[in-house]
């Protein structure tokens, strides 16, 4: 079996299903908030805030939000190794990969902490 | 490992099909929801903030510039998710067959243009 130091799972099998999950969690989120805009045709503010402001929409958005952490991670992570390789890189390719999963990883903590920032100024 | 075996990995050389274009168009829009969600997400923080926000992104919909790049992050994540679902069906083993392939990639570029055309519609 492949495994790989920087991997989320350590393995694809995992990787594969934290993907998959983390993609129907967010497609219901989605789903859910296109939906509530859809079904509120001229949408105020006072029902806008109101739906944030209940303890389980808070969940679900944070839980969409984790899931956006790893599945954003697994994409960008088999992006930066089917790419940025020794074939195309040469010797430096190591580096350059890990210094671009690096700037991927401090990209999501910086979504992360803003979206728990916007969720609990409500 | 055999270091002679053959390598043809110059994508300029190979022909392809639908299924093929579709998949790295879904690699693509998952690089640009990457940064595009900066975008969802300033909006969600704007419109959260107060009445003063809230109508500051509904104006904020209203400028050319800022509608296009909504529309752009819009359609991006509604072909990702149609391209995603694909692959849902497929994990299913649904239209995993050589038939399959080529139909389920023309149904995700119908479905997926059809949102995206309703997103224009929804932004302007």
């Amino acid at each position: 079996m492949v495994t790989n130091v920087t991997s989320l799972g350590r393995n694809g099998v995992y990787d594969w299903l934290v993907q998959r999950v983390s993609a129907v969690v967010m497609l219901a989120w989605f789903l859910f908030v296109g939906g509530f805009i859809a079904t509120h045709g001229d949408l105020q503010f006072i029902e806008w805030r109101a739906l944030f402001a209940q303890i389980w929409m808070k969940v679900f958005t944070l839980a969409a939000l984790v899931s956006l952490l790893a599945h954003a991670w697994i994409g960008m992570w088999t992006i930066s190794t089917d790419y940025l390789t020794r074939l195309s890189l040469g010797s430096s390719a190591t580096f350059v990969r890990l210094v671009f999963q690096l700037i991927c990883f401090a990209i999501l903590l910086v979504y992360f902490v803003w979206a728990v920032q916007i969720l609990w100024s409500i | 490992m055999n270091q002679k075996r053959p390598v043809n990995l110059d994508l300029s050389t190979i022909h392809f099909p639908l299924s093929a274009l579709t998949s790295i168009t879904h690699r693509i829009t998952g690089v640009i929801l990457f940064v595009g969600i900066a975008v969802l997400l300033w909006l969600l923080d704007l419109s959260l903030s107060g009445s003063e926000g809230f109508a500051q992104a509904s104006d904020a919909l209203g400028s050319p510039v800022a509608k296009f790049v909504i529309w752009a992050v819009l359609s991006a994540l509604a072909y990702h998710m149609v391209a995603g679902i694909k692959h849902l069906f497929l994990d299913f083993g649904i239209g995993e067959s050589r038939e399959g392939g080529p139909v389920a990639a023309k149904l995700t570029v119908l479905v997926s243009v059809v949102l995206i055309v309703l997103m224009g519609v929804w932004v302007w």
